[in-house]
């Protein structure tokens, strides 16, 4: 009899559909883990065993001009990007390393884990999320059959998208075995135009000014003052700019002019500053080095800062916090609390609609409070159904995501 | 090979009067298709090849109306297809003899347009070009622009998925939505995503992006809007070789270009076209590849200039840049012209819609040559190039004994040389009736059962659009059932039920 922690290592998909469908029949709970540099993501939800795909390694397929990758799921997500940076391209979507943020290792992540979560980075606003970029996968279900979707090829209907589905369904549906992705050109540079001096909400309204100038940013922060990594002595909007050299310099200067106003003043980070810069942002910098709960908060972007406000004047004691995607992703740090102020930060979001997820606290906390956004219970019926749809018996990270499954 | 519809179940045709009756209590006079000849315009939708007369065809203008003859439907047990615009391509919104025909026609309001959040709530029965009209004068636009945009309705495309010409570069419908509301059959609500991004939970919109009307039907859509760029330039490139011109494409993309359309057509498509409307395409050329650059001025002449070195450097034998928008639109003409053109050089033509990995074109094209010959047809070919999307058009003549039969039988033989060579059956015209009994060529039943599971978590009487997407019909109640391989069920102490 194995112990309650045991881990299997899975090698192929076989594998993986024997483990499971033993799980099944000894009502085993399984967690799914990669490089677990997530581990500590989602709810706090104890699993019967383990099934590793560190050894289901290795890019199956990867053809440059057709812009198209696979990669078995323990693939290292470093070890991809290396890949791709060979040929000058990469993942648009820049999935965010989690290992700072929740004191995990470093670059640990692997793909499998990437799509499970659909970590998307600041250029989410212009490329898309992880889920826009998943063009098919082969899984094992949690009813134990290898089941597989999509394809390779960019434009593609035949079925139900599934894809979608899998991507940010943390391990709850199925163990992916393969993953194919679309993959973009490396921009030729990029440079980050920063505009300081405005207010909190003048920044973040010049954000969106920005966005709706032909100029093309890629990625739209506002860093209050002091906020790591640049540490200015006032609020800062950072608008990244990517492209041909000749088009960058063009575009920033455009911008510039366009955005002019008395008392601010423009600053430009050049190419290696300007990756350093969103490489933090994307990791979530400002907030990663705080002690504290952590929040991400996902909203229409012109509702980001009066949802900061609402939170504050609600009494979370609020430590750090900085905004993405124009506005529209708060990321929050507080002071920890048994409840993470749950109902403040929830009750801030519910006025105007979106989602606020528990990223970091403690187990315990991560066991109480819903970590992901509570759902109307019609939504929570259908949900629970589509889980039950893959797995039945609640085999596959049970309780990760929601209590009741 | 015919297309099989579930033959109309005589226990729901002789409750007609009832079910009329009950939609009478729910929808106004005006609202409700009763006269044969006038449910004769529901007949089909664009897959004109499959007709069939629906039962009663029901016109709601409100959330609480399709909620009620949703509810109504399920507590009678009576079949629904929901129905856009009617421009499906696959037989989509086909009716079916003993189901509700729900037309969405009159849900035609934008309800709200947020340029600040760059977003627009949309009824689904808004027409795809009528959301750029609107946002036009601010600059904006709404990205996914299938060829039929100015009839097709966004609801339909929600449930197709729609492509266009840009999506290499500006995505599909998926990648264009921000929150749907959606009636599940019972007729309850739910409301997925809104304004902000990326909803955590299941991402249900992704999943009803391209469900082909069989999980709910959605009566709202929140759209983003782009804004549009200040410049487009085309080029016209011709090559001596389709082998020439795709290898072209394969470099333009490799050298860290994505146009923002990328088409190319075959000759027999390119002399159609400047039969129908000339527009200077050479004709000397085998391929013709279109590229369509976007952008800031500077940026779209630094590309235009890159894609002329990379086109000579390919052997192109035509290299012509617009150098107005007066011309960027005449290189497009053709392009957009090419369905009505081929219909100039033959009584009839099948679009088909295989996508293929791009670099097994010449072997795709040789082989739907050789499969051509073999059923005494011809075909003409325009490809969405950048992305492998394969719109062979084949050419026919109805009136011709068995030629209908034999259009038929090619259009299934191209789509299985799409799937044996890495390629998939739709890229962007859906399953529906046309491509059903294909299914199995790319699906093992074990990933069928898996996509129909989901159906059944959203419509478990299966009364929703059935015969369409999938080429058997369950119960089910059979996927509670577990296979049972060499005598071993996989999870032999789990209760059954």
């Amino acid at each position: 009899m194995q112990c309650a922690s045991a881990t299997l290592d899975i090698r192929d998909e076989a594998d993986a559909a024997d483990a499971i469908c033993a799980a099944n029949a000894r009502g085993v709970s399984c967690a799914i883990v990669g490089g677990g540099s997530k581990s500590r993501l989602g709810r706090s939800a104890p699993q019967g065993q383990s099934l590793s795909t560190r050894a289901l390694t290795g890019a199956t397929l990867y053809e440059p001009d057709e812009l198209v990758l696979s990669a078995r799921s323990g693939t290292c997500l470093g070890e991809i990007e290396a890949l791709l940076d060979e040929h000058g391209q990469q993942l648009a979507f820049e999935p965010m390393d989690y290992g700072p943020l929740l004191g995990s290792a470093k670059s640990a992540a692997t793909i499998g884990g990437v799509i499970a979560v659909n970590a998307s980075g600041p250029r989410r606003i212009k490329a898309g999320a992880a889920r826009d970029h998943l063009l098919g996968f082969r899984c094992v279900t949690g009813r134990g059959e290898i089941v597989k979707s999509g394809g390779r090829v960019m434009k593609n209907v035949t079925g139900y998208d599934l894809s979608k589905l899998v991507c940010g369904s943390y391990g709850t549906l199925a163990l992916l075995t393969e993953i194919t992705l679309k993959v973009l050109p490396k921009s030729e540079t990029e440079c980050t135009l920063l505009a300081i001096g405005g207010d909190e909400a003048e920044s973040l309204a010049l954000l969106r000014r920005a966005a709706a100038t032909p100029c093309e940013p890629s990625s739209l922060a506002m860093l209050p003052a002091g906020a790591a990594p640049l540490a200015l002595d006032a609020h800062a909007a950072a608008i990244r700019l990517e492209g041909p050299a000749i088009s960058v310099t063009a575009r920033r200067d455009d911008l510039a002019t366009r955005l002019a106003s008395e008392g601010l003043r423009f600053e430009t980070l050049v190419e290696a500053d300007s990756k350093a810069l969103w490489r933090d942002l994307r990791d979530a910098a400002p907030v990663a080095g705080r002690t504290g709960q952590v929040w991400r908060i996902s909203v229409a972007p012109t509702e980001g800062f009066a949802v900061v406000e609402r939170i504050r004047r609600a009494g979370a004691p609020m430590l750090a916090h900085f905004y993405d995607w124009a506005g529209g992703l708060i990321w929050l740090c507080v002071e920890a609390a048994p409840d993470a102020h749950a109902a403040a930060v929830r009750g801030a979001v519910d006025v105007g609609g979106g989602h606020a997820t528990l990223i970091r606290a403690s187990e315990e906390t991560r066991a109480n409070v819903d970590v992901f956004h509570p759902q109307p219970a019609s939504l929570a019926a259908l949900t629970r159904r589509v889980k039950e749809s893959f797995d039945p018996a609640h085999i596959l990270e049970r309780g990760r995501m929601r209590a009741e499954f | 090979m015919t297309l099989l519809m579930p033959a109309p179940e005589p226990e729901i045709m002789s409750r007609r009067n009832e079910v009329i009756a009950r939609l009478r209590a729910i929808l106004p006079r005006e609202s409700l298709i009763v006269d044969e000849v006038a449910r004769r315009a529901y007949e089909c939708d664009a897959f004109t090849m499959y007709r069939a007369l629906p039962l009663v065809v029901a016109l709601p203008e409100s959330v609480e109306e399709v909620r009620a003859v949703m509810a109504l439907a399920a507590e009678m047990n009576v079949k629904l297809v929901p129905r856009g615009a009617g421009t499906s391509l696959s037989g989509g919104s086909m009716p079916l003899e003993d189901g509700i025909l729900l037309g969405m026609s009159k849900f035609n309001r934008i309800l709200e347009i947020d340029y600040e959040n760059r977003c627009a709530r949309v009824q689904p029965g808004v027409q795809n070009l009528a959301i750029s009209k609107a946002v036009e004068a601010q600059g904006f636009y709404y990205a996914p622009d299938p060829s039929s945009q100015i009839a097709c309705s966004i609801g339909g495309n929600v449930a197709e998925n729609a492509g266009g010409v840009h999506c290499l570069k500006y995505g599909l419908t998926t990648n264009n939505i921000l929150g749907l509301e959606v009636v599940l059959m019972g007729g309850e609500l739910i409301r997925l995503g809104g304004k902000h991004l990326d909803s955590e939970g299941y991402d249900l919109i992704g999943l009803m992006t391209g469900s082909e009307g069989l999980l709910g039907v959605v009566t709202e859509v929140t759209v983003r809007l782009l804004q549009r760029p200040p410049v487009a330039r085309v080029l016209l490139l011709g090559f001596a070789s389709v082998a020439a011109g795709a290898r072209c494409v394969g470099a333009i993309i490799a050298r860290g270009v994505i146009p923002a359309g990328l088409e190319m057509m075959d000759k027999a498509t390119i002399h159609a076209v400047e039969r129908f409307q000339p527009c200077g395409y050479p004709l000397d050329a085998e391929a013709l590849v279109i590229v369509e650059l976007d952008g800031t001025q500077i940026e779209v002449d630094h590309l235009v200039g890159f894609v002329h070195e990379i086109a000579r450097d390919e052997g192109a034998t035509t290299i012509r840049a617009s150098t107005s928008e007066a011309e960027r639109l005449q290189f497009w003409a053709g392009r957009k012209n090419a369905f009505p053109a081929v219909s100039c050089i033959a009584p009839d033509y099948l679009c088909m819609d295989g996508t293929i990995p791009r670099a097994r074109l010449p072997e795709a094209l040789a082989g739907m040559d050789r499969l051509a010959k073999a059923q005494g047809l011809s075909v003409a070919n325009v490809f969405h190039a950048g992305d492998g999307n394969l719109h062979p058009l084949i050419l026919y003549d109805a009136s011709k004994a068995g030629e209908v039969e034999r259009a038929e039988n090619l259009g299934f033989d191209i789509l299985r040389l799409c799937v044996s060579l890495g390629g998939v059956l739709t890229g962007e015209h859906g399953v529906g009736v046309e491509k059903r009994d294909l299914m199995g060529e790319m699906f093992s039943d074990v990933d069928l059962e898996q996509q129909m599971r989901l159906k059944c978590a959203f419509d478990p009487a299966g009364r929703l659009n059935p015969g369409k997407v999938f080429p058997t019909l369950h119960r089910c109640a059979e996927f509670g059932m577990m296979h049972v391989s060499g005598g071993n069920a996989p999870f032999p102490d789990l209760p059954r039920f």
